[in-house]
């Protein structure tokens, strides 16, 4: 007898291998994804230690982090990156692990690439050296980022021991109002609870601004849960779930399929279940948000200006205010539309889907990219890039003057040579705006694809959502 | 894992707020395919001007912090990334436990990974070590056994897991740990839903 129970806890309850006292539950892994900058010590530990890859048809190789997005034809110029990358190669092959290798189409963003290759589904526990594996939870999964250790410990045994977080209801009610996005929605979210304030919890987004979401938008909320230190943020399954996820390579087929779905269909939290935290927000009451700071908290609404150190009333919140202000130099009361920018990169495994591309693109059509700006478009994998050029939007971008560039984590994290020069500041569709994160003393805003694009075409932030678009 | 016992030495201070994996250990040094050898690259961004020179009043530069092991930070140590660099590099540099108010769960998971030992405080107790550490005389002792933490006029308890308290004090290897128990992973895989994906 187990009672109400919610979403989380129902795919916690189907993964427990072993329950004993005193002791965290053994969760089995139904998804491994793994990159080339995590895993490379995880398998040279599991050779000297004599120990083998226990389920390599449950774990999907990619490589997004290091490499660049133009002049792939060059081959990789960087000898570290080329090392870690061949390495992977190496490891792969060496224990039958799938990989989908830089000149697969359907290579990519590793968090992009398993919801398009169907492999990301409903109910399942899927894990990655990556903090950005929450993504994943849009679909119902229970996902979350570990690090090289626990690589090592799911490569071996496909379970890993883990104590169980607390459980947080994030409620969004209502329509949002024209312009206003999945990643204002996740970046207000992140505001109101703070940097810190998912900490030991798992999150559930619902209310009917969720629900009215795409899979995309799903998608790109439960991305940056971690950004409030969340150890994963999960959606219910719905109609539109399975919609997504009918027919790509790896979902269920035929009678498997109407199984997969009856069961999905049981996984939303039951009625009456409760959480250890409940959080509201009004969706109707939201407006684009642009990141001022050098934590993803550090976060305002577009109609707002940036705050001052006095404003806060602890030492380390001055303290964290003040620094913060003085790496993005920026002075305290400045309004956020008044803040021009330099560089714009629109992608990441946050907002680099079609519907993201589509989005920008819909603000780009016609126009053109301010003459101080460089902008750039870096899909999110080998597939959007394809299916974007198929509906017309790399001319778009290529006409209003953004670079059109291949696949890869790029300047999210810039471990490419995609990177900011010292100084420069960029409106970014990305997940982390902490020093140095697009290069050093680079300065990053995260924003929306339509709050990028429009900042693009007038050198600085503008409210996007007060634009009349076709 | 090496067993962790007692830690006994100097305290570095670091007194920040939200402390990210990013600063702990900037990107440029994650395409190493090595285990070992990060600790040049700890806090790089604060510790090396972009001109290569170090930052002299930068604590980690500072001579007289030159044998820290015990680093005390500010709340949400360890924030954002997974990477498990962050921790080898502290390890690599010489640190032996971290005391700050609170820490990120991925960080938390990697120290615990290692034998780094993270000890969570409350901030007010946090500030009176960060104050003691501000003299490099003083020292501190973190006795995992009894979960204490000593230092001047601080003694306080701090609270952990009893299990991970276990592997911790016995270096145990968690993989070893679970292969114990192959009969039940071998049921649950039996057992597994036929419609779960598989990538081959």
């Amino acid at each position: 007898m187990t009672g109400v129970r919610t979403l989380f806890e129902k795919v916690w309850d189907d993964h427990v291998v072993r329950r004993a006292d005193g002791e965290p539950d053994l969760l089995y892994i139904d998804l491994h994804l793994v990159h080339e900058v995590t895993s490379p010590q995880a398998f040279e530990a599991l050779r000297m230690s004599g120990r083998t890859v226990r389920r390599p048809d449950l774990t999907l190789a990619t490589i997004d982090h290091g490499v660049p997005t133009i002049g792939r034809e060059l081959g990789i110029q960087d000898p570290l990156s080329k090392k870690q990358i061949d390495t992977l190669i190496a490891n792969c092959e060496g224990t039958a692990i799938t990989l989908l290798d830089i000149d697969d189409p359907r290579s990519g963003i590793v968090h992009v690439v398993g919801p398009e290759q169907g492999v990301t589904q409903p109910g399942m526990t899927i894990v990655c050296g990556d903090s950005h594996t929450s993504t994943h939870g849009a679909f119902g999964a229970l996902a979350f980022g570990i690090g090289t250790s626990e690589v090592e410990h799911v490569l071996a045994t496909q379970t890993l021991p883990q104590a169980k977080p607390k459980s947080m209801a994030v409620t969004v009610n209502g329509d949002l109002p024209p312009g206003v996005t999945a990643k204002d929605i996740i970046l207000a979210i992140i505001a109101e609870i703070g940097v810190d304030g998912g900490v030991g919890y798992v999150i559930e987004y619902r209310g009917s601004a969720i629900e009215a979401l795409s899979m995309e938008g799903r998608m790109t909320v439960c991305n940056m849960s971690i950004e409030a230190g969340a150890r994963a943020g999960l959606i219910a399954p719905d109609q539109k779930t399975f919609d997504f996820v009918e027919g790509r390579p790896r979902a269920p087929k035929g009678s498997a399929w109407d199984t997969a779905v009856a069961y999905w269909s049981t996984l939303p939290t039951d009625p009456g279940a409760t959480f250890d935290r409940e959080v509201i927000v009004d969706a109707t009451t939201l407006v684009p948000y642009v990141s001022w700071g050098t934590n993803p908290a550090q976060t305002l609404p577009v109609t707002a200006s940036v705050p001052s150190p006095d404003d806060f009333d602890s030492p380390l919140d001055k303290d964290s205010t003040r620094r913060a202000l003085e790496y993005m130099d920026i002075e305290p009361g400045t309004p956020i539309t008044e803040i021009a920018i330099d560089r714009v990169f629109l992608g990441s495994c946050t907002n680099g889907r079609i519907e993201d591309l589509r989005a920008a693109a819909a603000v780009l059509k016609g126009r053109k990219v301010a003459d101080r700006v460089h902008a750039m478009v870096v899909p999110g994998s080998g597939l959007v890039k394809l299916q974007a050029e198929e509906e017309g939007l790399d001319t778009i971008f290529l006409d209003a003057g953004f670079e059109w560039r291949d696949a890869g984590c790029s300047m999210c994290l810039a471990m490419n040579p995609d990177v900011l020069s010292p100084g420069e500041r960029c409106a970014s569709t990305s997940n982390r705006n902490f020093e140095g994160r697009q290069g050093r003393d680079g300065r990053t805003h995260l924003v929306s694809p339509a709050m990028a694009a429009a900042a693009a075409i007038e050198g600085h932030f503008v409210n996007v959502a007060d634009w009349e678009l076709s | 894992m090496n067993p962790v016992s007692t830690i006994q030495g100097q305290m570095a201070p670091l007194p920040r707020a939200n402390v990210d994996t990013d600063q702990i250990i900037p990107k440029q040094f994650l395409k190493r395919v090595e285990r070992s050898g990060f600790g040049p690259f700890l806090f790089y961004d604060w510790a090396v001007d972009p001109e290569g020179e170090l930052i002299e009043d930068f604590v980690i530069n500072r001579p007289e912090y030159r044998d820290a092991v015990v680093l005390v930070s500010g709340p949400n140590f360890g924030s954002g990334s997974s990477r498990e660099h962050a921790p080898w590099s502290l390890e690599d540099w010489g640190f032996r436990a971290i005391i700050a108010p609170s820490f990120a769960d991925i960080f938390l998971n990697n120290c615990y990974k290692i034998g780094l030992l993270p000890v969570a405080l409350d901030p007010d107790v946090v500030d009176r070590l960060t104050e003691v550490a501000q003299d490099p005389e003083n020292s501190v002792v973190v006795d995992l056994e009894t979960q204490t933490v000593t230092a001047r006029d601080v003694s306080i308890r701090f609270e952990i897991d009893p299990f991970i308290k276990h592997c911790l004090l016995n270096g145990l290897d968690t993989i070893a740990l679970t292969m114990h128990h192959e009969n039940d992973i071998a049921s649950y895989e039996n057992a597994r839903l036929a419609h779960r994906p598989t990538v081959q």
